[in-house]
């Protein structure tokens, strides 16, 4: 007996350590704090019990358009006219929620409310398909959210985007080669050439060592963002400009950020929910639209880089370097370089058909500058002619040669084109409409002027759709799988380890719910992959617990039922540790490299070993000294 | 229920063990230089669809079809049922290679309007690239902090046993994967790198009643202590193999085509991995020499262990 008591007292979590107490019982608080903790994962696991409702998500684009009951009233009755059954309906905000009873109606919903809100097919409200929560509310304000599905269980796009930061970089320095060109003007030093740019390179040959010297005084003086090197350039004295690591990192960033909040937007008008957009590493952003099964029309939105300028027809005496030459309707303009305003000082922009012509127009709002400078240029040229210049970056790719193979490399080419010339009638000012294109071309321009510009160009390098019936077979093969192997571990131990099998069933039970709750609380998403992994938690969840019942077993054969039960708890402990953090970290270093299914599974499995420790060490003791502490026991039946 | 109390020579049999798990890893190293591993879209990049058709339909018409609208060298394959297609491409030398689903869907449904688009994903050269580099980093990385750990909590000849029955293991999966020729894609790399994580879960329990009994039994050879630690064990080795495979086996029913390879991988794994804890990783051992002396200085964190 006291060989038993050492044994006890030396467990390691403590488990039994109040050697007063009878073999294998433990105090009322620690049965309470397992009770607790188990009954606080069922109640953040509970909202994935509520099935979301298939609903539409109104939003309105312009403040001239407000969204309130009145515009929800005139949606439901047209739904409810067409024999769709309305569920719900409600304002939050400024968007709307309308819930209906089917998937199918759903879609339906979607293009009968479009085609209220929106007479003109001119995008003043935009319509989302959305699941909405069903969630109590009480659950709700304790923090409790189901878990978010995957692509591969929702049905949507992925899209991986490169950001193209070569051209970026590139752009950047032609615009501070314009910035240095004027600087060494106002300070009378004289260069030679005019192509400065190479790469990201700036290259500028001087008359004179002199006039070189000169240039590195004011060039570093006034900007911090080069580094600058004395390099001959056609033989003559030179200077190398290139950027700054750091003020390359930041303006990787700066394109980045402009980027997401243009994708944002635009993927608003694409009418998608619960979009994502993230940036991934140095160049790269995320993006994934769930429910979207057209993914050809999102490409067209979110990679397309179109762009307006506003110039002047150049007259006699603008000098020919600062002109240019653009075909117009089959004949030559020379226009001036300079804009007047560009895209990017465009606030608002709608598309709207001119009530004479009947042909499709956008009209344009300007920023306090762009007003300003559009009035001024114009105030002083009436009579003179001023061109719209439409800018489009389309993506190509070219064979090189790389480390001697030939790879596949995507750029960039810009596509310009005049859309309109005309007469300066008056001086024109904030507000003012263009015409000249396509029904097409002026509703993405007009969506493309409201979302702001992409910073710089983006192609495409990857891309995984998942139509929504596919989504939803997964879903159900999924649960099926989780329901077959749940059932067959199930049966498997209450028949090999009888009673004591049965404890383990309720805590796998457990394992199960708890698993759920703590994906749901991280806000973690579930995937396939990661329905596969917790099937495999099921299997694998067992395994401490086969543990410490084939120890109790062995030790049946020495020791006392009530000793063999404490010493099989106690001696499987450690082993169980080691097992399992190896896994753990195994978990740990998928989910560090993982991507998309691999990521989804490293998630299921780390959160599944935690839980199933949990339940296997704690909950099947704790089950196994209710069921058997205090009790004099002549033999055990395991 | 109950195993009864078992005596199994188990190394008696390891050179043929040894012999048996030599050849086959040597087996599986030939397959995949010789015949390489059929790798998925994530590693090669290239596009890929998957179509369900309202009737049956064969795959040859289908690429008829697709070849006369200069879709030529796709693979068009049935994908778990007659009415469901996978369509792929290798990656193409032309500029709108991100639009090449979307213009084969438009191509199929010219001709069988009532068709479905099942999934469809186009992966860059680049990033196929990236992910066989990641993939392969990962799986190292894996086997170096497992060494590690188990150097830590054991010695070297478990650690070196450890490792070289993960080795084992993984690239006996590859090689079936090689021989079979099923798709090698990101799940079911995901699954080998689970399948380290079992292995291991396998290897280090055994490990541990093996340290256990060299401590324990005083008079008896290497051999017979690994003997009756192995013995020990067997039965739960062979139940959490069992109620493993059986989900696994629920996943291969139940699972669908996307998770039917890193199912098998799994469970192809599992199995040799218990076969590995047992032969390969407890062979070793012997193989190093391990004698008690080795064991004897009983770990800080580790107690009880000394409990005669």
């Amino acid at each position: 007996m006291a060989r038993s008591r050492g044994l006890v007292g030396e467990s390691l979590l403590g488990m039994s350590k109040a050697s007063s107490r009878p073999p294998n019982t433990s105090s009322l608080g620690r049965y309470l704090l397992i009770l607790f903790l188990v009954v606080i994962g069922g109640i953040y696991a509970a909202p994935n019990l509520y099935q979301p409702d298939p609903a539409l998500q109104i939003k309105s684009t312009n403040q001239a358009n407000p969204l309130d009951q009145s515009v929800v009233d005139r949606v439901v009755a047209e739904l409810r006219s067409q024999g769709i059954t309305v569920i719900g309906s409600e304002v939050i905000g400024n968007a709307a929620l309308i819930r209906v009873d089917t998937d199918e109606n759903q879609l339906r919903a979607r293009d009968l409310a479009a085609a209220v809100l929106n007479p003109e097919s001119d995008g003043r409200y935009v319509v989302a398909l959305h699941r909405a929560s069903t969630t109590p509310q009480w659950l709700r304000d304790v923090g409790g959210k189901p878990m978010s599905l995957g692509l591969d269980l929702s049905g949507g796009v992925h899209f991986l985007l490169q950001v193209d930061m070569e051209k970026f970089l590139g752009d950047r320095m032609r615009n501070n080669a314009e910035a240095i060109r004027d600087l060494l003007v106002d300070n009378r030093i004289r260069y030679v050439g005019r192509e400065w740019v190479v790469g990201q390179q700036l290259n500028i040959g001087f008359q004179s060592e002199q006039a070189r010297d000169a240039a590195r005084e004011v060039i570093s003086t006034t900007y911090d963002d080069f580094r600058i090197l004395e390099r001959p350039v056609d033989n003559r004295p030179g200077l190398r400009l290139s950027l700054r690591d750091a003020k390359i990192r930041e303006l990787e960033g700066f394109a980045i950020a402009q980027n997401l909040q243009s994708l944002r937007k635009r993927v608003n008008e694409l009418g998608v929910s619960e979009p994502l957009v993230q940036r991934l590493g140095r160049s790269r952003i995320v993006l994934d639209l769930p429910g979207v099964q057209d993914s050809a029309r999102a490409k067209e939105i979110i990679n397309k880089f179109a762009n307006l300028e506003f110039r002047l027809v150049a007259l006699p005496n603008v000098r020919p370097s600062q002109t240019e030459i653009l075909e117009y309707e089959g004949a030559p303009v020379v226009l001036e370089i300079k804009n007047i305003v560009t895209g990017d000082q465009v606030t608002n922009a709608i598309q709207e058909y001119d009530p004479d012509s009947g042909m499709p127009q956008v009209s344009i709002t300007l920023d306090n500058d762009g007003g300003r400078a559009m009035n001024e240029v114009t105030k002083a040229h009436i009579g003179d002619s001023m061109a719209i210049l439409y800018k489009e970056l389309k993506v190509r790719s070219r064979t090189v040669i790389e480390d001697g193979e030939e790879v596949l490399k995507p750029y960039t080419v810009e596509e310009r084109r005049l859309i309109n010339v005309a007469t300066i009638q008056s001086a024109l000012g904030f507000r003012f409409r263009i015409t000249g294109l396509e029904l097409g071309e002026a509703r993405d321009l007009a969506l493309l002027l409201r979302a702001g510009a992409l910073a710089a160009p983006m192609y495409i390098v990857e891309e995984r759709t998942v139509g929504a019936s596919l989504g939803k077979e997964n879903i159900d093969k999924g649960s099926q799988s989780i329901a077959i192997g749940f059932a067959l571990v199930l049966i498997f131990m209450l028949i090999y380890y009888k009673w004591f099998g049965f404890a383990a069933n309720i805590a796998l039970t457990v394992n199960l719910v708890l698993l759920v709750a703590v994906m749901s609380v991280l806000g973690a998403t579930l995937t396939l992959p990661g329905i596969a992994g917790i099937v495999l938690t099921v299997g694998m969840a067992v395994d401490a617990n086969v543990l410490i019942f084939e120890r109790i077993r062995e030790e049946l054969k020495q020791r006392s039922p009530q000793q063999a039960i404490s010493a099989g708890f106690d001696r499987a402990l450690l082993t169980i540790l080691d097992a399992n953090i190896t896994t753990f970290f195994v978990a740990i270093i998928l989910l560090s490299i993982g991507s998309g299914p691999v990521k989804g599974f490293a998630v299921t499995l780390a959160v599944g070993i935690v839980t199933s420790m949990f339940t296997a060490i704690l909950g099947t003791r704790a089950l196994v000294n209710l069921m058997y502490g205090g009790r004099t026991l002549e033999r055990l039946a395991i | 229920m109950n195993f009864p109390e078992l005596h199994i020579d188990f190394m008696s049999k390891r050179k043929i063990s040894a012999a048996i798990s030599g050849s086959l890893v040597l087996l599986s190293l030939i397959a995949m230089s010789v015949v390489g591993l059929n790798l998925g879209l994530d590693f090669t990049g290239g596009t890929l669809v998957e179509v369900e058709f309202a009737d049956p339909v064969g795959p040859s018409e289908v690429r008829q079809l697709l070849d006369e609208n200069g879709f030529a060298n796709g693979i068009v394959q049935y994908f778990g049922t007659e009415r469901d297609l996978l369509i792929r491409m290798p990656p193409q030398n032309d500029t709108a290679q991100a639009n090449l689903g979307d213009q084969i869907l438009a191509t199929l449904r010219s001709q069988y309007p009532d068709v479905v688009m099942r999934q469809s994903n186009y992966v860059g050269p680049a990033v196929g690239e990236e992910l066989t580099e990641d993939g392969g980093l990962a799986l190292l990385a894996a086997l170096f902090v497992v060494m590690l750990y188990i150097l830590f909590r054991f010695t070297k000849h478990f650690s070196v046993g450890a490792v070289v029955a993960l080795i084992h293991d993984v690239l006996i999966v590859l090689g079936i994967f090689a021989v079979t020729q099923w798709t090698f894609d990101l799940s079911v790399l995901a699954a080998l790198l689970a399948v380290i994580g079992y292995s291991l879960n396998d290897t280090i329990v055994v490990s541990d009643r093996i340290r256990e009994n060299f401590r324990k039994i005083r008079k008896a050879t290497p051999v017979a202590v690994i003997n009756t630690s192995l013995n020990q064990t067997l039965s739960r080795t062979l139940v959490t193999s069992m109620t493993t495979l059986f989900v696994l086996v629920a996943l291969l029913i139940a699972g669908g085509e996307m998770i039917r390879g890193f199912a098998m991988a799994l469970t192809i794994g599992v199995v040799v991995g218990t076969y590995s804890s047992i032969y390969i990783a407890a062979n070793m051992l012997l193989f190093l020499n391990i004698s008690r002396e080795d064991l004897l200085i009983p770990a800080k964190e580790n107690p009880d262990s000394a409990v005669p």
